[in-house]
């Protein structure tokens, strides 16, 4: 098993014909991902690098057996184009656009609550980098070659930090068996919790590294979760020891507004949790290789 | 987005929420004139500034004549106002809101905000109004009452009607009370805000329900279908440099230290803030040019950055993906010719091709000091600081 996607992964792009939509889905294919087709409403019968345009995602989903979409599409219309995936019964769907209102992220995840569990599309992102099983699909925008394969999960709210991660890891020639991105925004998809769980059943993963930041309750969750029903370990690192209280950073959902939320007090409350911390963003590579060395 | 206290109780008017008689003035001859306009014998005079704790820093005056109300507005227009809130720098008046003052029975506290752990939106309530909504979980937390809000059906009369019963109101004030609460809810969910706040919701001596003091902030992402909340903008609240920034697609914070980084990725960026701090030195600036880190980002940064006077060293990271080193070197090296930097340069690649990018660097005349790792670029631009 690999967590979300893997070489059969029937990749679907919407928003295809868009510039971010080519770009990307062609980097995604001379990576080797299965892309399969694209939605772009209005163009529905055209081929779009030598790969068919559907008008729906529907029709996507029937004509190609698509099971993975990416959302390219402009913030305004995201929420709509990932209601449309889960309905369509995309399986993953990966939302790369930074810039979605927090009230359509609430109104998706509430759409979202008419599935029963088996049956419910899981949505990764908005405003991140995507998820890479290296050497088997990219449903992302990562540059691939920066990921060794191997047997450490990676889920990252940041993009760039994610890569640093990777990069630290290959120089140290570990390798990584799926990187989930799960985005800078206050209310996302996929939590650091339900992806740590899928990192847990998976058996081509070992150990899990976890990069978070201030703002939200989502580390504190993960860990308590993790000291509860985990068996493989977890390494974090948390950024931001230096940022300011109430101010937002960058991501909308980097912003200290509660007990909890600031990086020293997260770090504490993951300690207490059995997860080892990587004490400063140049050691996470190094921190992963103690803990796997002592397995 | 912020907007001031009088923008924010028109919104609550508009749905229904009692507001007192008032109007905004810009000078102290208007002032009078509006008191009288207002009517009644007494007044408050309220410096309107993005900020809470007015009332301690002097920004609001309760007067009993126009000409006070004038005086009052006079010493009030034009200055900085200093909260615990605003920083040292403070904040400028340049607008007054005249008030009706209001015979105060009792005050309460109503707030409205994004749960993050149940994905919702969170009423709260108090008794003890007047009080900011740390210190009343601090000093009464017994006194909080929550009700979450199942969004897709919206707020409940039920719910509004538990929150007033809970806030001890009086059987008669209910009805008010809850049309106030779901007043707020409304404005909160229709209008794309992230906070709604009526500090204090005041149940006056004549049995009215009144907002006296009101926040609200909206959600940036979703301005682009609230023309109505965008327009009351108010950019003399903002800091310049920070105004410079997001009129450019940067994510900018200025901040106290001396160090300037210009990063692509929010992570990143306080992940590299953490390691100047780690290495002993401090950030001046958070600052993110995106993660596709665009040559015309990486010049419009250097801009921005040497804007910054209390810079004595730049760290540039970044860590190139999709875009490139040798890419972003190019951006580097021509953001030079156009900005003069008169304070030594750290500068790390990392990802695809940096090799090419560490050679164009080395190879155009810039002045620079190459760093490797996240580490040894903090501790070279802390080393270069102490030089």
């Amino acid at each position: 098993m690999t967590v979300l996607v893997d070489k059969n992964s029937k990749i679907i792009i919407q928003g295809f014909t868009g510039k971010m939509g080519s770009f990307h889905a062609d980097e995604m294919i001379k990576y080797g991902s299965n892309v399969v087709g694209g939605v772009t409403p209005g163009k529905g019968g055209s081929k779009h690098l030598d790969l068919p345009v559907f008008n729906t995602v529907k029709d996507a989903v029937n004509e190609t057996g698509a099971d993975a979409s990416i959302l390219f599409v402009p913030p305004a219309f995201a929420a709509d184009s990932a209601m449309e995936a889960a309905d369509a019964g995309i399986k993953i769907c990966v939302a790369i656009v930074d810039g979605i209102p927090s009230h359509d992220m609430i109104r998706i995840k509430r759409y979202m609550r008419r599935y029963t569990k088996s049956s419910k599309m899981t949505l990764v992102g908005p405003n991140c980098a995507g998820i890479i099983s290296p050497g088997k699909s990219m449903l992302g925008i990562m540059p691939g070659h920066i990921y060794k394969e191997g047997r450490v999960g990676i889920i990252s709210r940041s993009g760039t930090l994610g890569y640093e991660a990777a990069q630290q890891l290959k120089n140290l020639n570990i390798g990584v068996s799926t990187s989930v991105g799960i985005g800078g925004d206050p209310i996302n998809g996929s939590s650091f919790r339900d992806i740590i769980e899928k990192f847990e059943t998976d058996d081509e993963t070992d150990a899990i590294l976890m990069i978070g930041e201030i703002g939200g309750p989502q580390e504190v969750a993960a860990g308590e979760f993790a000291k509860e029903n985990m068996k493989k370990p977890v390494i974090a690192y948390i950024a931001g020891l230096t940022a300011p209280k109430g101010r937002v950073m960058g991501h909308a959902g980097a912003i200290v507004s509660a007990y909890g939320e600031s990086a020293i007090e997260k770090v504490e409350i993951l300690k207490e949790c059995g997860i080892t911390i990587s004490k400063n963003p140049s050691v996470m590579g190094d921190t992963v290789k103690s803990v796997i060395e002592k397995m | 987005m912020d907007i001031h206290e009088y923008q924010a109780k028109k919104i609550l008017s508009n749905f229904g929420v009692t507001i007192p008689r008032g109007g905004i003035v810009y000078s102290p001859e208007n002032a009078e004139n509006k008191a009288r306009e207002i009517g009644g014998s007494r007044w408050v005079v309220k410096a309107q500034i993005h900020s809470g704790a007015r009332g301690k820093a002097g920004g609001i005056i309760v007067c009993n004549t126009p000409l006070e109300v004038a005086q009052a507005t006079d010493k009030l227009l034009g200055k900085k106002l200093v909260t615990n809130q605003t920083g040292p720098e403070g904040k400028i008046v340049n607008r007054i809101y005249i008030e009706e003052a209001t015979d105060i029975e009792k005050e309460l506290y109503l707030g409205l905000v994004f749960d993050r752990s149940s994905e919702s939106i969170m009423v709260v309530a108090s008794t003890e109004g007047g009080m900011s909504v740390e210190e009343i979980s601090k000093e009464k937390p017994e006194t909080i009452i929550r009700s979450k809000i199942e969004v897709a059906v919206g707020m409940q009369n039920f719910q509004a009607r538990e929150l007033a019963f809970g806030l001890g109101i009086e059987p008669d004030l209910i009805r008010r009370a809850s049309d106030t609460i779901i007043g707020c809810y409304k404005a909160f969910s229709e209008l794309d805000a992230t906070m709604v706040e009526v500090n204090p919701l005041v149940i006056s001596k004549q049995k009215q329900i009144l907002a006296l003091d009101c926040k609200m902030s909206f959600d940036n992402n979703a301005m682009f279908r609230r023309s109505q909340v965008s327009e009351l903008r108010d950019k003399t609240q903002e800091d310049s440099k920070e105004i410079f920034a997001s009129d450019r697609g940067l994510n900018y914070v200025s901040l106290d230290g001396n160090i300037g980084n210009i990063i692509n990725g929010a992570g990143l960026a306080m992940a590299s803030m953490d390691m100047i701090k780690l290495a002993g030195g401090a950030p001046a600036n958070f600052l993110d040019v995106g993660g596709g880190a665009t040559p015309e980002k990486i010049v419009k940064a250097f801009k921005l950055v040497t804007m910054d006077e209390k810079v004595k060293v730049i760290l540039v990271n970044i860590f190139a993906g999709i875009n490139r080193c040798d890419w972003v070197a190019e951006g580097i090296v021509d953001a030079l010719k156009k900005i003069e930097i008169k304070v030594p340069l750290v500068i790390r690649l990392a990802g695809t091709n940096v090799e090419k990018g560490n050679k164009i660097l080395k190879e155009s005349k810039i002045n620079y000091i190459e760093a490797n790792t996240l580490e040894d670029a903090a501790n070279k631009a802390v080393a270069a600081l102490n030089k």
